[in-house]
Order: C-alpha cells, then structure tokens, then sequence
C-alpha cells in the first residue's frame, strides 16, 4: 500500500522548514541544515505556472512533506470528493515523503472557512474522523499523518482525551501522527493542562514528523493567558524545550519549522532550523 | 472588398507582423513581477493574534461605510468621455455620493 | 442545528452569539476565546483578499479596503479550499455596493486582478511557433484558427483599463485617458503582464479564442472597428506570447 516509487519514501530525521515562494532562490542557495521542505497543498493546485515549476525544482532537491491545509477531515458533511481527486493528482505526480492533514473541519454547507476549527472528542467524532482518515488513504493509496490541534476551548460534550482520541484513530485508521509541539504547549496552556503530561499519554510510537512554530499571546475574559498559533514569530524557549523533552520519547524525527505570517528573510528562519538541527542532535 | 483582395491584405498585414515580431525577439525584456505570487495563499496559521478583528461590527454595515481616506482613486480624475458619459473618480465625488 | 452549523453560524457574523456548551479550561464559559475563531476567519479572508486585489486596494486604499472586503468575507465565504480561486464574485459585489457606486471602474479593476491571478495559475503551454504564417497561402490563412495561451485573458472595459493599472503600477506613468480600453494579459514564464490592445483587437482575439477562423474573425474586428490595425494586433499578440497554436489542416 505504502508508495515506494518516491525518490524519498520517508521524510529524514532532519530539519524541515515550511516553504515560502520569496526564499525559492536562498533556500536552494544556502540550505543549512535543511534537507526537507513543507508545502501547504491547496496552492500547488493550480494548473501550472510558477507554484508547480517550483515545487517540481524544490523536489529534485529535497524531500517533499505535502500538509493538506483544507480537506475538513472533521467535517459533518462527507469528504469533497473533488478534493480527494486534487490531492490524488498531486501527489502521484510530486510523489512526496508525506502526506499529512489536520484533526479540525474547514467546511461547512459548501463554505470553505479558511481556519482549522474544533471538534468535540466523542465517539461520534471518532467514528466520522477514522472512516474519513480510510477514505483518505484508500484514495492516495498511502499512509498519511493526522496533526494534533491548537486549542483554544474545549467542549462540553467531550468524553475522551485529545491523546485517547488520537491513539484509537491511528489503531482504526492505520494513520500516523504529525506532533505538533508547539500546538502542544498552545492547548495546554490555554486548557490547564501539563504540556510534558499530554507528550506522555501522546502514542509517541506513531509519531512521524513533529512540528514547531512561533505563537502570540492574549488573554480571555478571566485575565488567564491565551496564546494563538499565529506561526508569525520565533519559537519560544518553552516550546523548544518541549521539542527536547518529545524528542527524548520519540527518538531522532523529522522536525519543522513553520513561520507562516510576517514571514522573515531566509537567514532568519535558517537560524530557527539551526536551533531546530541542534535539538536532534541532543 | 472580394475575398482574393481580402486574403492578400491579410497576408500582407501577417508578413508585416512577422517581420516586426522577428526583430523584437531579441529585445524581448523579462516581464516584471506584478506581485500576484502568494495571493490568496492557504496556510495553516491563525489569523494575528488577536480575539478582537473578527467581532467589530460597527464598521462593515452597508449604511454606516465611509471612505475613511483615499486611495490613489482620489487622483484619478476623468474627465467626460468622448461619447459624454461622466467619468468622475475623484473624491469629492467619493463625498457627495456617501448614504445619509 | 448540527454542532458545526452552531459553530459555524457566528464564524462571519459577530451579531451572533457565541454557541453554549464551550468551555475554558475551569468548565467556564469560553466566552470571548470563541472569538479566536471569528477572528482567524475573517482576518484570514479578509488578509487573502488584500493579496488577492492589489488594483483595488490600492484604488480605494489601505484603510478602506480590509472593510470593503470583511463586508465582502461575511457575505461570500470560499465556495472551495482552493483560496487562489477566491473572489470571483468580488466585481459584483463591488458594483452593487451603494457607498463605491460612483466609481465606476472599481469593478474593472477588480475583474484585472482577477484575470492576473487567473493567468498566473494558468497551464503552462509550450512558446508558440509562427512558423505556419510565412507557409500557408493566403486563402488558407483565412481558414487557419489560433488556440490562445491558457493564461492569456482577455478584458473589454468602458474605462481606460490600462491606463488605471499602469498609474497604479508605476508613479512615473501618466494620468488615465478619458477613454474606454481592452486589455490584454499574458504570462511569459510566470509573471502575467497586462498589455494594452489597438482597438478593435479585444473583439479580435475573443473570436479566435471562440474557435472563428482567421478570416471570420478579421470581418468581426472590422466590422466593429473599420480602421482595425490587424499588423498591429497580430504584433502585440505575438511579442506578448498570445498565442498556443495555429491550426489548419494542411499544417502538420
């Protein structure tokens, strides 16, 4: 089931950065320590032009990671089929290292919201997510990653933990999971709850890429602290001390570095995949 | 005009443009970038942090939008067309039109 | 109402309450981190437009344009998860908003920007090859049809088009003609270009690219246009990199 034609069937135990078309030319100048490369897939749905050719540059180079950012793998609705179809053709013809989603909904009543919107963890949910996850699969004839949110509340109605969640998808579905610490430390901090605790009860033995990012920080209406996964700034310090405390669990992986809003220059974000490069050399 | 005098003056116009296109092959200068490489990019990242830009209400309804400043609009002034039509841009017409 | 349709119902208007049943951390009420979500929606749309226009944001200006197009967001949410195709309602809606009304050109504007993004996503095509011109005879010429370029757009417009776009481009360039202009955009490689049309040739090209001969679609431009400069067009079309194909039978 597994693709094995790809030039990289597996993403390395390396340092990744989420591509930026204005780095196309530094990056491939001056690559540092990066030897793989995250696209957000929706924007290399085009029919040509600069996205694909570049995207077919950056493949000859570097291990491609394609990270669907709108299938709403969470939704009420069924899958966009025309979607599944989309992402079918781009990854048969880019053949990446690894397809990843998220554990959110985006669509609602053919409204396409644009932001990764929560779900409550149920078993309800959890049917409709894993039958969706096997229809992914079934469809890209591969395995993919489900990427563990940013939360920002909970819902009444829940009745497993997030980590449980997860754990019986990837035993239903066969998926793996993308770890994103940095939404780890966003979620606990928000929800109370002990970012180091939640890394524990995560099924880390899943875990086939983890991902790390910069966050702001606001308030709710108590005056308790409320960060936002705006991916518009450096990492901070606790975050990556969470990514040694993971790594320690889940031994040497792919790690990324993603910086989506305020993008900086290339060396600035090189630097942020150096840290990163350092931590997996701990 | 009958159809042989037709296709010569079509023909001539083609040969004319040929030639024309095969002197500027050369001179043919790279086309600037017009800024449309990340337009309406997806990405999975929250809007900038903040819980206050998506609950203003007040500034979007239809009766209460006002043109705060002006863009370059406010220069652009068109005088009446050839066929007479008002072609105004400018701002005091931006003014005048503003609902009660 | 479904769970998400609750949730879903206050995303894009702020008059809505936010739904029950969510909570903080403490089982409070979540109260405003609902609003996180409002807000990722709308900015995040409402920023995907500001890229998206870049003609009618400068147009109208930076402080009026995020409220034109969060008005716009609320009302036409993406019909796809493919965001480069987000706005094709915007000309629309432009013209129907009472507050802009006046300016006429706005939807031009926003129907060049579109027609930018449009091109610049467009399939590649290898360069044309003129070649068939210099050898067909006259009369097959008039029966030859050229395919367009999938990222060639064609735009009539009642406004000076161009001229709009040019100002806003370059400082250095004059002030908008008092005239109605077609345009004509193109990508070479991967950067769309916006080219000004002889008149008649926006006619011209838009027959061709409905599959009318060589000939048919000459009668059409002069007919409109009697002093239709056909070298002209064919020049511009050619330097521009118009074209796909030429076709006729007789050429392999």
């Amino acid at each position: 089931m597994l693709d094995t034609s790809a030039r990289f069937d597996r993403l390395p135990n390396a340092v990744g950065v989420g591509y930026k078309p204005q780095h196309f030319n530094a990056l491939r100048a001056d690559p540092g320590p990066v030897d793989w490369v995250e696209i957000h897939a929706e924007n290399y749905m085009g029919d040509g032009g600069r996205p694909l050719a570049q995207l077919a540059a950056l493949s000859e180079e570097f291990a491609i990671s394609v990270h669907g950012v709108g299938l709403s793998i969470g939704g009420e609705a069924p899958l966009d089929t025309a979607h599944l179809v989309r992402l079918k053709k781009l990854c048969d013809w880019i053949k990446p290292a690894s397809f990843s989603e998220h554990l959110a909904w985006s669509t609602h009543d053919s409204a396409f919201l644009n932001d990764l919107l929560p779900l409550p963890y149920t078993p309800e949910t959890l049917a409709r997510v894993a039958d969706h996850i096997n229809q992914v699969q079934d469809v890209l004839g591969r395995q993919m990653l489900l990427e563990n949110p940013s939360s920002y509340l909970t819902f009444a109605e829940s009745n497993l933990s997030e980590t449980d969640f997860l754990s019986e998808l990837t035993h239903r579905t066969t998926c793996g999971l993308l770890l994103d610490v940095n939404n780890v430390f966003i979620s606990a901090t928000n929800l109370g709850i002990d970012a180091q605790s939640y890394i524990d009860a995560f099924p880390t033995d899943k875990v086939g890429e983890l991902h790390v990012g910069g966050h702001d920080e606001d308030h709710d209406d108590h005056g308790a602290p409320l960060l936002i996964d705006s991916h518009g700034k450096p990492v901070t310090d606790p975050v990556w001390t969470l990514l040694d405390y993971t790594l320690a669990q889940t031994g040497p992986a792919p790690v990324l570095v993603e910086w989506d809003n305020d993008v900086p220059d290339w060396p600035t974000l090189k630097a942020e995949a150096a840290r990163a490069a350092l931590a997996l050399t701990l | 005009m009958s159809n042989v005098m037709k296709s010569v003056a079509i023909a001539g116009a083609v040969a004319a443009a040929m030639t024309a296109h095969a002197t500027a092959a050369d001179a043919a200068s790279k086309e600037k970038c017009y800024g449309v490489s990340l337009a309406g990019a997806n990405d999975c990242a929250a809007g900038p942090g903040t819980t206050c830009a998506g609950t203003s209400v007040t500034d979007y309804q239809g009766d209460a939008w006002t043109l705060v400043d002006a863009g370059t609009c406010a220069e652009i002034e068109l005088p009446a067309m050839e066929d007479g039509t008002e072609r105004t841009g400018s701002l005091e017409a931006l003014d005048r039109d503003l609902p009660a | 109402m479904s769970d998400q349709a609750t949730f879903r119902a206050g995303l894009l208007d702020p008059a809505v309450a936010a739904p029950t049943g969510l909570l903080d951390g403490n089982a409070q009420e979540a109260g405003k981190r609902y609003d996180v979500y409002r807000n990722n929606v709308t900015v995040s749309l409402t920023e995907a437009m500001t890229s998206a226009f870049p003609l009618v944001a400068q147009l109208i200006g930076e402080k009026n344009f995020p409220r034109l197009a969060r008005s716009f967001v609320r009302s036409h949410p993406p019909a796809s998860p493919l965001m480069m195709h987000y706005g094709v309602e915007f000309p629309d809606f432009i013209k129907r908003f009472e507050p802009l009304a006046h300016i006429g050109y706005l939807p031009d504007a926003a129907r060049l920007d579109l027609a930018m993004r449009r091109s610049y996503h467009a399939a590649d095509t290898p360069p044309f090859d003129p070649a068939g011109f210099q050898t067909l005879s006259p009369n097959d010429l008039l029966d030859a049809r050229l395919t367009l370029a999938p990222s060639s757009v064609i735009l009539r417009s009642d406004w000076p088009l161009f001229d709009i776009w040019a100002y806003n481009q370059n400082s250095g360039a004059g002030k908008p003609r008092s005239a109605s202009q077609e345009v004509l955009i193109t990508r070479q490689a991967f950067d769309p270009a916006p080219h000004l049309l002889p008149s008649g040739a926006g006619l011209w090209l838009e027959r061709l690219a409905a599959g009318a001969p060589f000939g048919i679609a000459h009668d059409a431009a002069v007919a409109a246009v009697p002093d239709f400069d056909l070298g002209a067009s064919l020049g511009l079309a050619l330097a521009t990199g118009a074209f796909a194909v030429l076709n006729h039978k007789d050429l392999i």
